[in-house]
């Protein structure tokens, strides 16, 4: 019977771990609806993209108190994670601080996780009291209302539940605060429980271990139905962004193709095309997230809502309907319900829904001026802008539903050469005005 | 003023050292041909052997590709590559940013490789070989602002060109709270310039000319023919158009001189 604990134990890591791999399936095939695209050139500049920006938080700190708060928070979570490793031991073979054995160098490490989970504690709160009580526009947009802005509070009550029950832990354990070192927080919480038996402060620390990696397993299957999947996704999404310099848009090869037949003075205008029954016509920019590549779809889960690329967007801060923030989320929105269709239905069955229209309104994709700003601040190199000209693409090369204004400058162009409506040969007139 | 046209330099057997993109707006927008003209006087100034396509040259694409019609853009693209081909072009200068972005980034692809400036990273090259002098002139001692262009910096990374030119005419170059990379767009760009805004609060050239006007400038100076019209267009809207002047870096350095 005394091995109840440690099977419990084993069964909650089982289903932990397993149902988050699950999870991560779904995201990668999910992720992998996205249409091919290379970017596997320059794996050192890749790489050196990833250490600054993912794990060196290089963009972060331009913001230098959200960032600095920030780096605390993911510097904790991944150093006082090394305690996990010492819990699965503990609750698998039932031992009790099973590493302690490491004497000096064990205080030392556990006296270092407690103040750094006081720090991630602080930073946390920080964070709370800048959302809901300095509240800063960019955690209020119209797009961060019901589950968006639940979820980060959630995550910030998670990490404070979490952080105080490893101090509790801690505190509780008599044991370990009768050797006095290694507690520089916790042994001011011990007064806290002055006057405890010994079997009750057993009970408070024992819940408080089984709590602290109860929640670790619960916050880790949070991670795929929240913002928060950026503490996996920001390294790859970091090594896969694009490197060319931000102004250069890609040129769609299929309309090179087509329009290079048509400046070739020696293609035949009347041969039939060639037929290819695999094919299915390919269509002009996106509609839908299927239509999208695999790493616009991988930055719209990499998406932490932050918004600062919507508090630094031009249309935003003058009011218009977009916010790059908002189509990275519908993005994920769309992508997440036809991952649910296939879920649902074994292969995808058509919804009579798309990304445009349904979630993205062309009012939306027509405010932007292409400025780069969204794509220069995201913290983990998120390119909003490519997703609103590939809808743009579509738009206007499918639909052509551009404005009149639009039509007007580029009839133009083709007509005379220019956006307005000027005669070419007038080109060089200014030179004698 | 001293123009020579590619055509006519084929003609006498001759390749200038530097084609000068006129672009559309430096072409045929009347605030724009001034920037132009300022910088072909400091063209002939510095003696620089350059040429223009004149009536051969068309639109980039760029508004058309930004727009969403990219068959329109590689039309013009691969059209104005034929002719740049055709003349052996291997090294261009714009005023204009877009046209110095496109032709940079967008075209190498479609067959036209070229070494792609801006007028403002010419104009410091001929400062560096002592080839131009700057002088303060009738600019001296005043404040100027410098608003980048979103397709000159972000875009390209090209925001000490301008500035260290701006620094060389003895005057106070202030900056405005967002410039550099975190530099806010006029409100041109991705063809906004040639339609109505989407319905909101505020036009963005206000809201940039917000920016400019809280340091307190007499001159607001670009490197761009459309946030030269965006800014114009919002120091008049904010009624101050008798105090602060736009400028684009050419004039600043040519009408520092009277060239």
């Amino acid at each position: 019977m005394n091995y109840i604990d440690n099977i419990v134990f084993a069964v909650l890591i089982f289903l932990g771990i397993g149902f988050f791999v699950k999870n991560i399936k779904k995201l990668t095939r999910n992720i992998k609806l996205g249409k091919h695209i290379d970017r596997t050139d320059n794996s050192n500049e890749r790489w050196k993209n990833m250490a600054m920006v993912a794990l060196g938080q290089s963009k972060m700190v331009k913001r230098p108190v959200a960032g600095i708060l920030h780096i605390l928070v993911y510097v904790g979570f991944i150093i006082i994670n090394i305690e996990v490793v010492e819990i699965i031991i503990d609750g698998l073979f039932g031992t009790h601080r099973v590493l302690s054995f490491l004497g000096g160098i064990y205080n030392f490490l556990i006296g270092l996780f407690e103040i750094l989970a006081l720090l991630v504690l602080v930073a946390v709160i920080v964070f709370w009291l800048r959302r809901m009580v300095v509240r800063i526009p960019r955690f209020w947009n119209k797009e961060m209302k019901g589950f968006p802005k639940n979820d980060a509070l959630n995550i910030l009550y998670f990490e404070m539940v979490l952080m105080s029950l490893f101090l509790i832990m801690n505190a509780t354990d008599v044991h370990f605060q009768s050797m006095n070192f290694g507690n520089p927080i916790s042994q001011f919480l011990v007064p806290i429980f002055d006057g405890f038996s010994a079997e009750s402060l057993h009970v408070i620390e024992r819940v408080a271990w089984w709590l602290h990696i109860a929640g670790i397993l619960v916050f880790l299957n949070y991670l795929y139905y929240s913002k928060h999947l950026h503490i996996l996704l920001a390294f790859p999404n970091t090594y896969y962004a694009n490197l060319n310099a931000k102004g250069k848009f890609n040129n769609l090869e299929s309309v090179t193709n087509e329009v290079k037949l048509m400046m070739d003075p020696s293609a035949d205008p009347f041969a039939a095309p060639v037929e290819d029954d695999n094919e299915t016509p390919e269509k002009f920019g996106a509609s839908d997230v299927t239509d999208l590549n695999w790493v616009q779809l991988m930055n719209a889960y990499t998406c932490t809502e932050c918004g600062r690329c919507t508090s630094s967007c031009p249309a935003n801060l003058t009011g218009k309907e977009l916010s790059p923030r908002a189509i990275m989320m519908k993005t994920r929105d769309r992508l997440e319900e036809i991952g649910e269709n296939i879920n649902k239905n074994g292969k995808f069955v058509d919804d009579n829904k798309q990304l445009l229209n349904d979630y993205i309104t062309p009012e939306e994709i027509w405010a932007c001026t292409s400025c780069n700003a969204c794509v220069e601040e995201c913290p983990v190199n998120i390119d909003p802008l490519s997703i609103i000209l590939d809808m743009r693409r579509y738009l206007v090369m499918e639909q052509s539903a551009a404005s009149p204004e639009l039509n007007m400058m580029m009839t133009n162009i083709e007509n005379n050469g220019a956006p307005w409506q000027y005669n070419q040969m007038d080109r060089l007139n200014w030179k004698d005005e | 003023m001293n123009v020579p046209t590619m055509a006519e330099m084929m003609a006498q057997g001759k390749q200038p050292e530097v084609l000068f993109w006129v672009g559309c707006a430096g072409s045929f927008d009347d605030r724009a041909k001034k920037i132009t003209k300022a910088f072909v006087k400091i063209l002939n100034k510095a003696k620089v052997d350059f040429a223009v396509l004149g009536t051969e040259e068309s639109c980039t694409g760029d508004p058309a590709k930004r727009a969403g019609n990219e068959f329109l853009f590689q039309m013009q693209a691969m059209t104005n590559i034929e002719i740049l081909n055709a003349y052996e072009v291997k090294k261009i200068v714009t005023a204009c940013p877009h046209c110095f972005n496109t032709l940079k980034n967008e075209y190498p692809e479609l067959g036209g490789t070229y070494e792609v400036v801006h007028h403002t990273e010419l104009l410091k090259s001929l400062l560096d070989e002592g080839r131009l002098t700057i002088e303060g002139g009738k600019f001296k001692g005043k404040r100027i602002t410098f608003h980048d262009p979103c397709y000159l910096g972000r875009a390209n990374d090209v925001y000490e060109a301008p500035r260290e030119l701006i620094q060389k005419l003895d005057v106070e170059l202030v900056e405005m709270k967002r410039c550099k990379t975190n530099g806010l767009c006029c409100g041109a760009g991705g063809a906004q310039m040639f339609k109505e805004p989407e319905k909101g609060t505020k036009d963005i050239n206000v809201e940039r000319t917000e920016d400019a006007l809280e340091v307190s400038p007499n001159i607001i100076a670009t490197g761009c023919p459309f946030c030269n019209t965006m800014m114009t267009d919002g120091v008049k809207a904010k009624d101050k158009e008798n105090e602060i002047e736009v400028l684009d870096i050419a004039e600043l350095i040519a009408n520092a001189e009277d060239l």
